[in-house]
């Protein structure tokens, strides 16, 4: 009899956890959704989508920057060894060139842009939750998603592209630097190498993961933002879930791309 | 034919969970008085206000507006709100914050006659021009919440909310927001609506005074009746004793 009652109870406790997160899925999906909606509905805000664009894309330039660069000499480096055991030190260049603009500069900017601009919008707008401004924002006939949401999710979303493609060139530079400084490629042909391997689909694939990136980034910070709990410790747990659900899904998100864009 | 209340609540009730906080309020307001609710920590006047404005979906009971169902677009157009923290945009200056709604849509002021807009409306809640051009993190508390006056009363609303509108004031900064609030609605006619637990706001607001109880309205009438009502929950709260029918927390 006990152990029936103990199996209940376990058997409960799997239910009530499903169905708090289909409810949570459920409550996402519906605020992407109005948040989507209300990009195409009047009024717009485009000084806000400005000044997001700024401080999304342009102040996130440096922390881009500087992880491809460092990434795209390390990852010469790595090649270069691997390459060498079996004598295909020749390819570091391709590599170095497909390795980051196909994959790595996408998924290092979008982690990287997670922990910076994710954080922030679910801090900022979680700060503006607990102290009522969204509520003032809703009795000056404001409406909080087209005002808050809308303009981080668009600038976000158009902003990661232009960083990806700055990151990718950036990357690629760094493996030059190393190729050419510390391995003793020749320099023409390095940058032979990298442009005669590199097609014009690994660049917008690239672009596109980035754009599907800044677009979870900035929903999921304005969402753990907005249900945000009361007092510091509520606005510190939507920080650290935005980060964390961005995180997981830019993962995620990045096989099924793969998947889709390459083996489709 | 008589005139309809500004706003009138049937019934209101609001659950979250277990908790009634709202079981069954009716109230008056009437156009141009300013209505006074007062009740313990908990007792649901904050919800009661954010049912009003549509932040909170009342569970049963009709909300009316000059007699017509309450058309929450409508009302807000013509509204403004004191914040209990004032709500001020900390990303905005002083200016940009009053004269937010002023910003908005096609016929947008511009600028330069939005400052001007802020500076008037700044010195009628007495602070100086400058000030419109600071942030809210540059204010004291005190000058934060003639600010969130300033654009509570920035279209000249025909309704205006405030939500503990002295709360962690020192008493004298207290007295002048709460002078600043009767002479501002009366020389407006605006309809208001108060919530607090300051005694000293409610005698210098109030033309009428609600007691909110086990989320009931336990006693309603005019401020002047208010200390010989023979209520024992009213007399309990306004004298602040701690023996009476209300329990308080030890």
């Amino acid at each position: 009899m006990q152990a029936i009652t103990l199996i209940n109870g376990f058997l409960a406790s799997i239910g009530r956890s499903t169905l708090a997160m289909l409810a949570a899925i459920g409550r996402l999906a519906i605020f992407t959704a109005a948040s989507v909606s209300h990009i195409f509905r009047p009024p717009f805000y485009p000084v806000e989508l400005a000044q997001q664009l700024l401080r999304i894309g342009y102040f996130s330039l440096p922390v881009v920057g500087l992880t491809t660069l460092f990434t795209g000499g390390a990852l010469a480096l790595q090649i270069y060894a691997g390459g060498a055991r079996f004598n295909a030190e020749s390819v570091v260049p391709s590599i170095v060139a497909i390795g980051m603009v196909r994959e790595l500069g996408p998924v290092l900017a979008g982690l990287m842009v997670a922990g910076r601009v994710g954080a922030s919008i679910a801090a900022e707008i979680g700060t503006m939750r607990v102290t009522e401004q969204i509520d003032a924002l809703t009795t000056l006939s404001t409406n909080p998603i087209k005002y808050l949401v809308v303009p981080r999710v668009l600038a976000a979303t158009l902003a990661m592209p232009v960083l990806v493609l700055i990151g990718n060139i950036i990357g690629v530079m760094g493996g030059y630097l190393v190729g050419v400084y510390r391995l003793d490629f020749n320099s023409a042909a390095y940058i032979s190498n990298t442009v005669d391997f590199l097609e014009i689909g690994d660049v917008t694939s690239g672009l596109i993961k980035a754009a599907v990136f800044g677009f979870i980034v900035a929903v999921m910070g304005c969402y753990h933002g907005f249900n945000s709990g009361r007092g510091a410790q509520g606005v510190g747990q939507a920080t650290t879930n935005a980060v964390v659900s961005a995180s997981i899904l830019i993962l995620a998100s990045n096989y099924l791309l793969t998947e889709l864009l390459f083996t489709a | 034919m008589s005139i309809p209340a500004k706003i009138s609540l049937n019934h209101l009730a609001k659950a979250f969970g277990p908790n009634k906080v709202l079981r069954d309020v009716s109230l008056e307001v009437e156009t141009g008085k300013s209505l006074v609710v007062i009740g313990g920590s908990g007792t649901g006047k904050s919800v009661l206000l954010k049912c009003i404005l549509g932040i909170v979906t009342p569970d049963a009971g009709d909300i009316l507006v000059d007699g017509k169902p309450l058309n929450r677009v409508d009302f807000l157009h013509d509204f403004g709100m004191l914040f209990q923290g004032g709500a001020l945009f900390d990303s905005l200056p002083v200016w940009h914050n009053i004269a937010f709604r002023q910003r908005q849509g096609k016929n947008r002021l511009s600028k330069k006659q939005a400052q001007e807009l802020a500076i008037e409306k700044l010195r009628r809640v007495g602070l100086k021009p400058e000030t419109a051009f600071q942030h809210p993190a540059e204010l004291s508390g005190g000058m934060q919440k003639r600010v969130g006056l300033a654009r509570a009363i920035a279209t000249d609303p025909a309704v205006i909310f405030f939500d503990e509108p002295t709360t962690g004031l020192d008493p004298i900064m207290a007295g002048v927001i709460n002078e600043l609030i009767r002479e501002i609605v009366v020389e407006m006619g605006a309809t208001s609506i108060t919530i607090t637990h300051d005694m000293s706001s409610v005698r210098a607001i109030a033309d009428k005074v609600a007691m909110l109880h086990d989320g009931k309205i336990r006693w309603h009438g005019d401020v002047t009746d208010i200390d010989h009502s023979g209520d024992p929950y009213l007399d309990q709260f306004i004298h602040g004793r701690a023996d009476g029918p209300i329990e308080g927390v030890r």
